[in-house]
């Protein structure tokens, strides 16, 4: 029993050394028979070809048939012996290096599909640096690595798991979560995570999670997780091929008990083979999950791909998606003379106020001369009056202004409505109850927002919605410029998910992109959650699709992503199935169709949905 | 109840993870309901009864359908 099922195991380890010589055996019997003219040595080439050959796939026949399933192996070793007995030895010899020549370039090209997950896999370092009781450094397996643990990272090396730095800084690389390559800067008490690369500087670490708790591992586990899960079709196919294959054996069994035409019965085992059909939908699937988890997007099965690609209404949860979310001065406006020491009194005051704002002020202006302020008043909701180099310094909005009898050119008064109108918070400045300085400030549109939204558009989202706690004045605006469909402002949590669920039941297949922290219930209702999560666990698992790294941008190349893997799979069934059909129709109305021409055709459509699921590896939105 | 994690060799058929599910659920000890193989990452997930069956009789049972293990983990 040991010795079977070691010889059983070599032949088939040894599968494609047989399909090279298997297919040498072939040429020189061929040959032969050319230029010898020898049918007798032809005959014996071919027969040896043929034994050899059929040898690994009896094997895997007898190995399924002994759990009792009916597979493509066991098809085409019915074929082969078929063929042997009408002594059709060419036929069985081709047959069998066909099928094994097909299995090898399945498995190269397979293995291609995997890549871009197998790549990602790759980033995770097998060693650490760990701090021994000894007080040095000693390289480790990652496996020995515990929580609580010191290690050791090296300029160029990868980090082995999630960690909080204790000592040193540097700069690290962390496009393998987040796919984002721009580097980030790291000191005492920074996260980092397993899987990103220190470009510069050396860290010290404590270990907080390891092995399959990191970030890391959960992302891997749940690309490999999507790359597998089934959509309703697949499942159907399965089901499918489960009881095609026998069924196809009982067909191939009845001509030929009514025709006694072994030929025949031996060419419809061989057409029968459901190959295409069967890998073309994973294979699409696995590539296109594949090219997203490269771009930091992670597509979660393919029953998410599919909703993905119908998705006709876009909801955004707040201002802060579209918007850079921290107000800055965009516009300014100045009265009178003396306006730099204007700016600097005003600099002066804003100094001494933490109002965002102020804030924005501040960072406008940059480096100037400070004046010591005395008799601080701050007037709730309007802003702070202050003495400065004995002049009395008004910093506020317009009810300030008011308050300290300010005089308002018309100039003054014209600008305000316009930079009102726009949008804009509003900081004035006056000095002795004159005005002298008149700013903007706003939160801004995200840089290249407006083209992405424009893409999506392009993908056919016809609906594209915001929904915002902030003021509607803003919304308004905001949307205004973007060109949203709709946008609401004051809309609370329980608002958001009682219009998307109104948007559902008007027959909408709706997206929700939120950031997964209070807004779950809107991210489980609508039919795709879009999470934009900065790694976080709570982002990850509630959404159906995640954009690591929060990264806006990544929106429509996920959207269209989705509808190339949607479009890629159509097109894989349309091959398997039209192949499968031009064969049959072929062998009933042609003359030149055989078993192996049937087998040549067969392992050709299994390559070119293979093939053609590749292209979703670069895929990149035009 | 243990559950395990058996990294195996590339799978290149989808109707080689049928081969191995059916020789796996075939085992006494082993839940069938656990079985989970996932033919992209060529792994099989599961859940099995230390007292009935240990994780080398299971690793065989896959052997033996002619697929080899590059590692499993017990966790």
């Amino acid at each position: 029993m040991k010795g079977k099922v070691k010889m059983q195991r070599y032949i088939l380890k040894n599968k494609n050394k047989i399909a090279l010589v298997n297919g040498i055996l072939i040429i020189i019997g061929f040959f032969s028979k050319l230029i010898f003219k020898d049918i007798n040595v032809h005959a014996l080439f071919l027969i040896v070809a043929s034994i050899l050959g059929v040898a690994p796939i009896a094997i895997q026949a007898y190995q399924s048939l002994k759990v009792k399933v009916v597979s493509i192996d066991v098809l085409v070793t019915v074929a082969v012996i078929g063929a042997f007995l009408i002594r059709n030895f060419e036929e069985s010899a081709v047959v069998t290096f066909l099928f094994l020549f097909g299995a090898y370039l399945e498995q190269r090209t397979l293995n291609k599909t995997r890549s871009a997950i197998k790549n990602l896999i790759e980033m995770a370092p097998d060693t650490a640096l760990k701090l021994m009781e000894n007080g040095e450094f000693e390289e480790v397996d990652v496996d020995e690595v515990d929580v609580g643990d010191i290690l050791l990272v090296k300029t160029g090396s990868k980090i082995p798991v999630d960690g909080t730095v204790v000592s040193g800084e540097g700069s690290v690389n962390e496009s393998s979560i987040t796919g984002e390559s721009i580097p980030v800067s790291k000191e005492k008490g920074s996260k980092v995570y397993a899987g990103t690369i220190l470009d510069n500087g050396t860290l010290q670490i404590a270990a907080d999670k390891v092995g399959e708790d990191t970030t890391f591992a959960k992302i891997i586990e749940l690309v490999e997780e999507a790359q597998d899960s089934k959509s309703k079709a697949e499942r159907f196919i399965d089901r499918f091929s489960r009881y095609y294959t026998p069924i196809v054996l009982i067909i191939a069994i009845i001509v030929w008990i009514i025709t006694r035409d072994i030929e025949v019965a031996i060419t419809i085992l061989v057409l029968g083979c459901p190959g295409a059909l069967v890998i073309g939908v994973p294979v699409s699937n696995v590539a296109g999950i594949g090219n997203g988890a490269r771009y930091g997007i992670l597509l979660k099965g393919s029953e998410v791909v599919g909703d993905f690609s119908r998705v006709d209404t876009i909801v955004f949860d707040k201002t802060g998606t579209l918007t850079v979310g921290m107000p800055s001065v965009v516009e300014k406006e100045f009265y009178g003379d003396n306006i730099e020491e204007a700016i600097s009194y005003l600099a002066s005051v804003e100094r001494e106020s933490d109002h965002p704002l102020a804030k924005a002020v501040l960072e406008d202006i940059g480096k100037v001369e400070f004046y010591p302020v005395g008799n601080t008043e701050v007037i709730k909701g309007e802003g702070i009056v202050a003495k400065v180099n004995n002049k009395k310094i008004a910093v506020g909005n317009l009810a300030l202004m008011e308050r300290e009898k300010v005089i308002i050119s018309e100039k003054a008064k014209s600008d305000i409505a316009r930079l009102e109108e726009k949008g804009n918070s509003l900081v004035l400045a006056a000095i002795d109850g004159e005005l002298k300085i008149l700013m903007g400030v706003r939160d801004q549109i995200r840089n290249g927002v407006k083209e992405d939204l424009k893409r999506l558009r392009k993908l056919g989202v016809k609906n594209l919605i915001m929904l915002s706690g902030d003021n509607q004045g803003i919304v308004d605006i905001v949307g205004k410029e973007l060109g949203l469909t709709q946008a609401y402002g004051n809309m609370l949590p329980e608002d958001k998910s009682k219009f998307i669920k109104k948007l559902i039941d008007e027959g909408h297949i709706v997206a929700f992109v939120g950031d997964g922290v209070n807004d779950s219930p809107s991210l489980a209702l609508a039919h795709i959650g879009i999470a934009m999560g900065g790694g976080t666990d709570v982002a990850i698992e509630t959404s159906d699709v995640v954009l690591m790294n929060s990264d806006f941008r990544k929106l429509p190349h996920a959207l269209g992503l989705a509808k190339a893997i949607v479009r890629n799979m159509k097109q894989n069934i349309f091959i398997a199935v039209g192949v499968v059909i031009v064969l049959l129709l072929s062998l009933i109305f042609s003359e030149w169709m055989n078993m192996s021409i049937g087998m040549l055709i067969h392992e050709g459509s299994i390559l070119a949905v293979i093939l053609n699921g590749m292209r979703l590896l670069n895929y990149k939105l035009k | 109840m243990k559950s395990a994690i058996i990294q195996l060799e590339t799978l290149t058929c989808p109707s080689c993870s049928q081969k191995i599910e059916a020789a796996l659920k075939a085992l006494d000890g082993v839940d069938k309901e656990s079985i989970n193989i996932s033919f992209t990452s060529s792994k099989v997930k599961l859940n099995f009864d230390e007292g009935k069956i240990s994780l080398k009789d299971i690793e065989d049972a896959i052997r033996r359908m002619g697929y080899d293990i590059e590692k499993s983990k017990i966790k």
